[in-house]
């Protein structure tokens, strides 16, 4: 395949083609990873699952990172766990007094800094006994050494206690809310929380053998993760990732099923000419009338909002728009061609003829079309999801936008929200875009030398 | 004449080939009358030219014979086959059995492949299924057509070679089946004149090596004693000459024929000195030609009362036969 | 240079850059023209005859890597002149060109009188009334019926184009025309035509023509003078009488013997071999790989040896 590499080192000399070659490979690098680490099944679980699998995140909370931009610098989450005795975040102690009664000290040391309080301190117990509930007292240890008691209760099976919710608790504080006052700075006026080291120990009895106690601290800051969290709580790295395979998958199935059944169609009527040119003439002027967008809106309203079934609804109308009528002309010149003659005259049939002497023929055209037509189904499926049109098991870039809309995150002031995918589908086009402009340059003789 | 004791390969009755014109997509606006009354048989093995300028017809009857176009009248006969019978498989198994020159060596050949593809495309297409033979025939017609060594040529693409190498991978595609037939449509008109000659003597060589016959289909009444045993020329649908090439050549009869071998050079200085004798006027339109002798608005020879009022038809005239009034 | 010299070239070089490097289409061209005269520019395809008409006519792409040379019309240096002054008293006012395919180059929305008009309204400045006489004039020259100048393009036979464009390149009244390949897509009858046409001109008009062509049996009926182009170079400049009964170069000479002829029984033979590429043409003599007669000399460029008036860039004419 000399020619092939000749147009590869003829690529090499288009810094925008490695520029969006580059982009295109990363984001193809990303989408295998994302695919082979998260099956599909389990990316499904996580996007639906809500409370349960999300119980730890904040809600709303904008990524870590955007504390570099910031003066005021927020609160980062954290959970920490029992069972993770490390001898300095957690510390777990057990200790059986008689052999029936058993001590459980759990402290849990955090450092911080920020200078917002967070939205929620929560604690998930979980103790195992027959008859007798663990009990457990817990305290707040300031870095200037105060401390503060929380509370006293027997512990459940299950429990969820959060303090913010506590009344008691906002009671003994004075009346300010819970994380107001426990962070609290009492020699500022400002209202500032007090950085440093805190503590929150958590000093249990439990009355029977083998009765355990276990309890998750759960530290619900203002900012979390490395895209932030959505209204159910959900780590937006999660559909952002996995709408990098589906948005490629969809741009690039869409852009070659269409580009290769143009071609295939137009070849066809170009070659056989007559009846079965006039009918594929016909059919993409009426095709060209039909409102596109309006008709996919439709097919998803009453329907299937399935996102195969878009794909095929896609494909099929863009299959004879004026790209069919582009080829057409340039078919209908390749078909004097000397050498199709001359296939012919060898004994080439109709199909031969057009698969193997009209197709390959137009390839080097229909390849810079063909990548530079990507980023428009991109943004459709996107456009699509946006309307609420969107598949709706998938996590996908336009179903954050539609969430984020939906939740006034741009009133509310939750801008990551929206830009996180936005910048993500734009990176995307501007690959494929910047690929394909120099792709045009290569293969379109006409573009030579300009 | 030995010719006559020959089997005949290919016969052309009486074969008309008209387009019909439509106006506006749909009415009926009369007939191209490309090809209107040609007849003549070809031997095995022989070779024939036919001359004549662009719109004479003579790219219509050659593709009638390939069989791209219909007769509309009149018949095409390769060995047994009536050609204008033929349809779906068995008209593409019959022009797998002529091969075909074409002029323009370089849009003839798909830009796409590179010669090893090229050369092989016929003998996938009637079924050699064998790589290796396929690749063994290749081998065996480019050394036929002198493209060696072999390997240096097999995986280059149509545009790295010359016009003169382009042409002879076509010839190669034209004989690697190895036809009973060839027809070479002005195979050297788009060539440089030091090459024309090679490229003629190759085909020739090829002709008499194989036995094969050949019609040469030309313009250039100077290539074709060179190449070919019978002339016929044609003028405005009508084959109006059959000779002999070298008797046409000292003796031309037909005053058309007159008149072509007036006007082509020799190279020669003193052609500058003085300006040719020419027939006034250009070829009819095919549409509606004139009636009687198609020549006679343009013949110096012309008899009143005669040449535009019957259509002549082959006459005798030494061992030529001539469509002209002149040779009653 | 004599009085009566209408065109004299020295040494023009034309080299065109390109990705794969400089393509020295033109690379040593000279020759001398007479008033009245017609000399014939004879090259195969790719040895750079139509840069040579691009090259005196300064019909340029961007793409120049070198232009040098000199070029004398009617004695005056016109290689010197600056662009604008050369566009508007040079190029078709003293020298006009017929293009390669210019038959298929007409405009097919004007009239083709109106066409053959417009090169004396932008030229002379005259109204389009008299420039329409003018063309008219063109038109009875080269015998084309007058009435076709309110006829299109496409209504006009090919022959009756060619015509037409030759016309356009002489309503300027210009004292000499580049005619390149005028007649290689035309049928013999027409071609004979066109040559009995630029005959009858050459006398009428007393114009020259520099006719660049590849067919060398045609070009004899032109030809006063003869200049043999190989590989961008001129390998050999002659008188057409003697060129035609017997050139000088061995390039010539294999040139001329593998034309086939209609009245004489010779035998055409072929050249073996392809010219080199212009994009790096070997030292030496350009055809010393393909000479039968080539020695050791051959490895030096060859000098142009003046041989009874006969100029051939041969070492086998050195005394």
């Amino acid at each position: 395949m000399s020619s092939f590499k000749r147009n590869l080192q003829e690529i090499l000399k288009y810094p925008s083609a490695i520029a969006g070659s580059l982009i295109i490979l990363a984001l193809v690098i990303v989408a295998g990873i994302v695919i082979t680490t998260i099956p599909y099944s389990e990316a499904i679980r996580l996007w639906r699952g809500g409370e349960d699998v999300w119980y730890a995140n904040p809600q709303y909370a904008p990524p870590a990172w955007i504390n570099y931009f910031r003066s005021e610098k927020l609160p980062v989450s954290f959970a920490l766990d029992s069972f993770e005795s490390d001898g300095e975040q957690v510390v777990t102690t057990f200790e059986d007094v008689d052999g029936t009664t058993s001590r459980t000290n759990i402290t849990y040391t955090f450092d911080f800094q920020a200078d917002v309080v967070p939205q929620e301190i929560s604690l998930y117990f979980d103790a195992t006994y027959e008859s007798k509930q663990p009990f457990a007292s817990i305290l707040w240890v300031t870095p200037d050494g105060r401390e503060i008691r929380i509370g006293d209760f027997g512990v459940d099976k299950q429990r969820t206690y959060r303090l913010s919710q506590d009344e008691k608790l906002k009671r003994r504080l004075g009346g300010v809310p819970p994380m107001d006052g426990l962070f609290a700075d009492p020699n500022s006026e400002s209202g500032k929380p007090l950085k440093g080291t805190y503590q929150l120990l958590i000093e249990s009895v439990a009355f029977e053998p083998g009765s355990t106690l276990h309890a998750e601290f759960v530290f619900f800051g203002q900012v979390y993760g490395l895209a932030g969290t959505d209204h159910q709580r959900r780590d937006l790295t999660l559909p952002l990732l996995y709408g990098v395979p589906i948005a490629l998958a969809f741009g690039l199935l869409a852009a070659l099923g269409t580009s290769i059944m143009t071609m295939i169609i137009a070849a066809i009527g170009a070659w056989y000419g007559g009846w079965v040119d006039e009918l594929i003439q016909r059919i993409t002027e009426v095709n060209l009338v039909l409102p596109f967008l309006s008709i996919l809106i439709m097919v998803g309203t009453f329907y299937s909002r399935s996102i195969w079934t878009i794909l095929g609804v896609t494909v099929l109308l863009s299959i004879f728009t004026g790209g069919i009528k582009g080829f057409r002309a340039i078919f209908l010149q390749v078909k004097e061609s000397a050498y199709i003659e001359a296939a012919r005259a060898y004994g080439s049939s109709d199909t031969r003829v057009i698969f193997k002497y009209l197709i390959p023929r137009m390839i080097p055209l229909l390849i810079p079309g063909l990548v530079s037509s990507v980023p428009a189904f991109v943004f459709l499926e996107a456009s699509l999801a946006i309307l609420g049109l969107g598949d709706p098991v998938l996590p996908t870039w336009g179903k954050i936008i539609n969430d984020a809309q939906t939740n006034a995150a741009l009133y509310k002031g939750l801008y990551y929200w929206v830009l996180e995918p936005a910048v993500l589908l734009m990176i995307t086009g501007l690959g494929f875009a910047m690929l394909g402009f120099a792709l045009d340059r290569i293969f379109n003789p006409r573009l030579r030398g300009i | 004449m030995t010719d006559k004791q020959r089997d005949v390969l290919l016969s052309i009755q009486d074969l008309h080939v008209w387009f019909e014109l439509r106006r506006f997509g749909f009415g009926h606006a009369g007939y191209v009358k490309a090809v209107d009354g040609v007849t003549f048989d070809l031997h095995f093995g022989e070779t024939i030219a036919i001359v004549g300028e662009s719109g004479c017809g003579k790219t219509s009857l050659m593709r009638t014979i390939l069989g791209l176009n219909k007769p509309t009248k009149g018949k095409v006969v390769f060995e047994d086959l009536d050609v204008g019978a033929l349809r779906g498989e068995a008209l593409r198994q019959y022009r797998a059995k002529i091969g075909y020159v074409q002029q323009d060596p370089f849009g003839a050949l798909a830009p796409f492949m590179n010669v090893q593809q090229i050369l092989e495309e016929p003998l996938r297409i009637n079924g050699v299924k064998d790589a290796q033979e396929r690749e063994r025939r290749v081998r065996k017609v480019m050394e036929e057509v002198k493209l060696t060594p072999v390997d240096d040529f097999l995986h280059k693409y149509p545009h790295m070679l010359s016009g003169g190498q382009q042409q002879r991978v076509v010839i190669a595609r034209a004989i690697i089946l190895e036809p009973q037939l060839v027809v070479a449509d002005e195979p050297v008109s788009m060539l440089d004149a030091s090459v024309r000659v090679e490229i003629l003597k190759l085909l020739r060589g090829l002709q008499e090596k194989y036995h094969m016959a050949v019609i040469y289909i030309t313009h250039d009444l100077s290539t074709v004693r060179y190449f070919s045993e019978r002339v016929f020329v044609m003028y405005a649908g009508n084959v109006v000459e059959k000779a002999p090439v070298n008797s046409i050549v000292h003796n031309p009869k037909h005053p058309y024929t007159a008149a072509l071998m007036d006007a082509t050079s020799d190279p020669d200085a003193n052609n500058a000195l003085t300006f040719r004798e020419l027939p006034p006027g250009e070829p009819p339109s095919l549409v509606n030609p004139p009636p009687g002798c198609r020549f006679h608005p343009r013949c110096p020879k012309r008899i009143e009362n005669l040449c535009e009022v019957e259509e002549p038809y082959d006459l005798p005239a030494d061992d030529h036969l001539v469509a002209c009034w002149l040779y009653k | 240079m004599s009085k009566d010299t209408l065109l004299r070239i020295e040494d023009l070089v034309l080299h065109f850059k390109t990705q794969k490097g400089s393509v020295r289409a033109v690379d040593g061209v000279f020759f001398e023209l007479a008033h009245k005269e017609a000399v014939v520019v004879l090259g195969e395809s790719g040895c750079g005859k139509s840069s040579l008409a691009k090259a005196i006519l300064r019909l340029l792409p961007r793409n120049i890597d070198k232009y040098t040379g000199k070029i004398y019309l009617e004695g005056d240096e016109i290689m010197g002149m600056e662009d604008e002054d050369y566009r508007q008293n040079v190029r078709w006012v003293r020298m006009s060109l017929v293009p390669q395919a210019a038959m298929n180059a007409l405009n097919p929305v004007l009239k083709v009188g109106d066409q053959v008009a417009e090169p004396m309204m932008i030229h002379h400045g005259v109204k389009k009334e008299e420039a329409l006489v003018q063309a008219a004039k063109m038109f009875q020259h080269v015998g084309v019926p007058v009435d076709f100048l309110d006829r299109y393009a496409f209504e006009l036979s090919g022959g009756m184009r060619q015509r037409v464009a030759i016309a356009m390149s002489l309503v300027t009244a210009p004292a000499l025309v580049i005619l390149d390949e005028p007649t290689s897509a035309l049928d013999v009858l027409t071609q004979a035509n066109i040559f009995n046409v630029l005959k009858r001109l050459k006398q009428e008009l007393e114009v020259s023509f520099v006719l660049i062509t590849h067919d060398i049996a045609t070009s004899s009926e032109l030809a006063d003078r003869v200049a043999v182009m190989y590989a961008g170079q001129i390998v050999e400049v002659s008188d057409a009488h003697r060129f035609f009964a017997e050139p000088l170069h061995p390039y010539s000479r294999m040139l001329m013997a593998s034309v086939p002829r209609l009245r004489a029984n010779t035998e055409p033979e072929f050249i073996t071999g392809q010219p080199p590429s212009l994009l790096d043409p070997p030292k030496g003599c350009r055809f010393a790989d393909r000479c039968p007669k080539r020695f050791a000399k051959c490895s030096e460029e060859p000098p142009v040896v003046n041989v009874d008036g006969i100029q051939v860039k041969c070492w086998l004419y050195t005394s």
